[in-house]
């Protein structure tokens, strides 16, 4: 049987690598593709808990969580081909107007 | 033998999520990102989540990740630019990070052990009990989430009349 610590520190594992890449990409998307990738490792912490509290409340916040991701990856791509139109280019960089 | 699924899988979701960093093409990185979820599928599998590793593959892997394909060819993403980063990302950001990820590890590792209890049978049904009966009104709820992100995306990405 695997512990569920072991599940919650790949899960913190896979969160770090997140944040690293949100942090260190400068293509949008990839920044966006880093986002999903720490929403997916909460996902996991979540389900690992879930197990180990024997209760399955766990489960049904994962699926809101999924929801939620598809929304925003919906909007979040419609942002980035807005941008994309706006700017000629999906570096982060360009898109500068509120920095001082 | 779960202890080497569990090993193998969790490999197998960090070196798609380091991958998804190291790759300067962003279809590589979506690619990468298809890995770690399909592992991660796995995982779920092996916690006896049954319902949420096929929500998995089908919403994230098949929908999600096809819409961040989709985009990126729609917009012909190339080559990530090599620019002069900022240095604030290299002398903060990563530390931070470490710091981040080293403190979760060590947290986790230190708090909560125990084996996890054996799931009895498969949970789909008792899940849907759950999620039509208790949690029907956040349910509902993201129907219409849905409904107005479709809306905003709709109206985002379409091209203005008479501009073009």
């Amino acid at each position: 049987m695997v512990p569920v610590s072991y599940y919650v520190v790949l899960s913190a594992l896979l969160f770090g690598l997140g944040v690293i890449g949100f942090l260190f990409k400068r293509n949008i998307i990839t920044m966006f593709m880093a986002i999903e990738l720490m929403l997916n490792a909460v996902n996991l912490a979540f389900i690992a808990f879930s197990r180990a509290l024997g209760q399955l409340q766990g489960q049904v916040f994962v699926f809101f969580v999924i929801v939620v991701a598809a929304a925003e990856a919906a909007v979040g791509l419609a942002i980035v081909i807005l941008i994309a139109r706006n700017r000629k280019s999906l570096n982060i960089e360009r898109v500068d107007l509120l920095k001082l | 033998m779960t202890m080497l699924l569990f090993f193998a899988l969790a490999a197998i979701a960090v070196a798609g999520a380091v991958s998804l960093i190291l790759q300067r093409h962003p279809i590589h990185s979506a690619l990468s990102l298809i890995v770690v979820m399909v592992a991660l599928a796995g995982l779920y599998l092996l916690l006896g989540a049954e319902f949420i590793s096929a929500v998995q593959i089908i919403v994230y892997a098949g929908a999600i990740m096809v819409l961040f394909v989709f985009v990126i060819m729609l917009l012909n993403a190339g080559e990530e630019e090599r620019t002069n980063f900022s240095r604030m990302a290299a002398y903060v950001g990563l530390p931070l990070a470490a710091v981040l990820a080293a403190g979760l590890v060590y947290w986790t590792a230190h708090e909560g052990t125990g084996a996890a209890a054996p799931m009895q049978r498969p949970a789909t049904r008792p899940l849907a009990m759950l999620l039509f009966q208790d949690y029907l009104f956040p349910f509902e709820l993201t129907s219409i989430l849905i409904l107005v992100a479709i809306l905003g995306a709709v109206v985002l990405a379409r091209r203005e009349e008479g501009r073009e």
